[in-house]
């Protein structure tokens, strides 16, 4: 009798749900994401802690940065389309090595930080319109000879795992037969120790990534950036795969500000010369980008 | 979820040879770390029993100290940290010409750490002995060393074979900490696979398997030695 009423109530609890996620689906126009972003009242922002000026802690300890301004108003548009305008953000900090799983096992709806969008990456993860770019260069003390990569033969370099920095690196010693010795790190900051205390002769990742931390080193004066690009990293907001109603909000909102100067001006915001002071006034390749992006309606 | 699962990439090249690679540095790393856990939580757990004064301040020093700070903090400090105490050409020694400074840093770290928790298992095992064993001894005209090595000792590690096991197996897992400091032991190789292929699910579960199977395999060992060291009577596992 007992377990007749429990299965009776169970049969009609699982129809007013399935309602439910019917009516929910309509409002998302078919949008799996929209949809459990919805269904949540939640939209789960992935954000790095210490990608100096794309998206670290700040003082109240909120992730703030270039690509969380850039995120923050495409989580507006999203308030806007689901007509909730009390739609909370959830942060989750991430790491270069978890980003892609999280986005992929729907833990996060949208990832700021400074993610290079490339093919192999496109199987796991969607991307947002390119918003930043760099490439790989070397950072090396003052002195050590070291211009290209070709003079460090038989030197020391650090890598940080699991970066698209690293396999540049190793891709171009085996082409060009240059003998490296490496030191693998964890991240920039260890990295960044391992050049300091001379374990390295340079390391190696994004040249603004670089530039920060020089900019934030004790001796700024004492360490170089040299060398042409060894790779071409253009960063781009990841969002969850095979949803391109989603994807198109984000695309929506990124091409108004490029084609309105928003993008602009939140860049010289960051970065020229931004909160800390890093200086770099946008290059011609990034505006070009800009131009090409700004789709119209 | 939205995932391409790809269980094949696991046996293509390069990624197997990596995985495999990433489980012998493990082995290597776990293997090394553990003898010097032994061979040092023995002294200092020994140290930390005897009737000398400066000893046992040496012993509970070395204990408090090394089994208070996080794993982790002393990986840091090991490799970073440590080269800087010494003389400037020690220092580049340490950091450049040591036959590879990150796995022999690991295997440092990780040693001196599990001999703080090899010594006080030692220091328990003998201890639950009591005192008047060692005073039957020296009434028979044992020296201290002799009484040590004829009678507390041979009772002890028996006694101690269990929370031994724990300690064995604690340090393969621990092992996965060296990554920190640039080993490429079986995680970071795994996590290296993720960040080629971002086929991260299929990684990590091998890697699950492989430490399951080292565990399991080191269960299995310490299980045997258990019991056919058991003191009869004592702890014993046939007692029931």
């Amino acid at each position: 009798m007992m377990l007749r009423k429990l299965g009776i109530a169970a049969v009609a609890l699982s129809a007013v749900a399935l309602v439910a996620t019917g009516v929910q689906a309509a409002g998302a126009d078919g949008s799996p994401v929209l949809t459990r972003i919805k269904e949540r009242g939640v939209i789960n922002m992935g954000h790095r802690e210490s990608s100096v000026p794309f998206s670290y802690i700040g003082p109240d300890g909120k992730p703030i940065g270039y690509s969380v301004d850039l995120c923050m108003k495409i989580i507006d548009q999203v308030k806007a389309e689901l007509k909730m305008p009390n739609l909370k953000i959830k942060y989750v900090p991430v790491t270069s090595q978890t980003r892609i799983a999280l986005m992929a096992n729907g833990t996060i709806d949208i990832e700021c930080g400074s993610t290079t969008n490339n093919l192999t990456r496109q199987k796991q993860v969607d991307y947002l319109p390119v918003t930043f770019i760099t490439g790989t260069k070397l950072a090396s003390k003052k002195g050590s000879g070291i211009k290209e990569i070709e003079d460090m033969n038989g030197k020391t370099i650090a890598l940080s795992l699991g970066t698209t920095n690293e396999k540049a690196i190793k891709r171009v010693a085996k082409e060009k037969g240059i003998k490296l010795k490496y030191v693998m790190v964890k991240d920039h900051p260890q990295g960044w120790l391992a050049l300091e205390t001379g374990r390295a002769d340079a390391y190696a990742t994004d040249d603004v990534l670089l530039f920060g931390l020089i900019s934030k080193s004790k001796n700024p004066g004492q360490f170089q950036v040299t060398g042409r690009f060894l790779s071409y990293d253009p960063y781009g907001i990841m969002v969850p795969r095979n949803d391109s109603t989603y994807r198109r909000l984000g695309t929506v909102v990124l091409a108004d500000l490029m084609r309105s100067g928003g993008a602009q001006k939140i860049y010289d915001k960051w970065f020229n010369p931004g909160p800390t002071k890093i200086n770099m006034p946008i290059s011609s390749t990034l505006k070009t980008g800009f131009e090409i992006q700004a789709l119209p309606h | 979820m939205q995932y391409n699962w790809n269980w094949s990439i696991l046996l293509q090249e390069p990624y197997y040879g990596w995985i495999w690679s990433g489980f012998s540095w493990t082995l290597a790393t776990g293997c090394a770390a553990w003898v010097i856990a032994i061979s040092l939580g023995s002294v200092i757990g020994v140290m930390r029993t005897t009737q000398v004064p400066i000893l046992r301040t040496i012993g509970t020093c070395y204990v408090e100290l090394f089994r208070n700070i996080p794993l982790l903090v002393q990986m840091f400090l090991w490799y970073f940290v440590f080269p800087e105490l010494l003389s400037k050409d020690a220092g580049m020694w340490v950091k450049r010409e040591m036959p590879m400074p990150e796995y022999s840093t690991a295997v440092v770290c990780l040693g001196t750490y599990h001999a703080s928790r090899v010594a006080e298992q030692v220091r328990a095992g003998i201890e639950s002995i009591g005192q008047g064993q060692r005073y039957a001894g020296l009434a028979m005209g044992l020296t201290p060393v002799q009484v040590y090595r004829y009678v507390l000792l041979p009772v002890s590690y028996r006694i101690i074979v269990p929370p031994l096991t724990s300690d064995f197996l604690g340090i393969i897992k621990n092992s996965s900490l060296a990554l920190t400091i640039g080993v490429l032991e079986l995680t970071a190789q795994t996590r290296q696979i993720e960040e080629y292929t971002f086929q991260g699910f299929e990684a990590f579960t091998t890697a699950t398997v492989l430490y399951i199977v080292v565990t399991a395999v080191v269960m299995a060992m310490m299980r045997v030695v258990e019991k056919k060291t058991a003191v009869p009577g004592m702890l014993s596992l046939e007692a029931k």
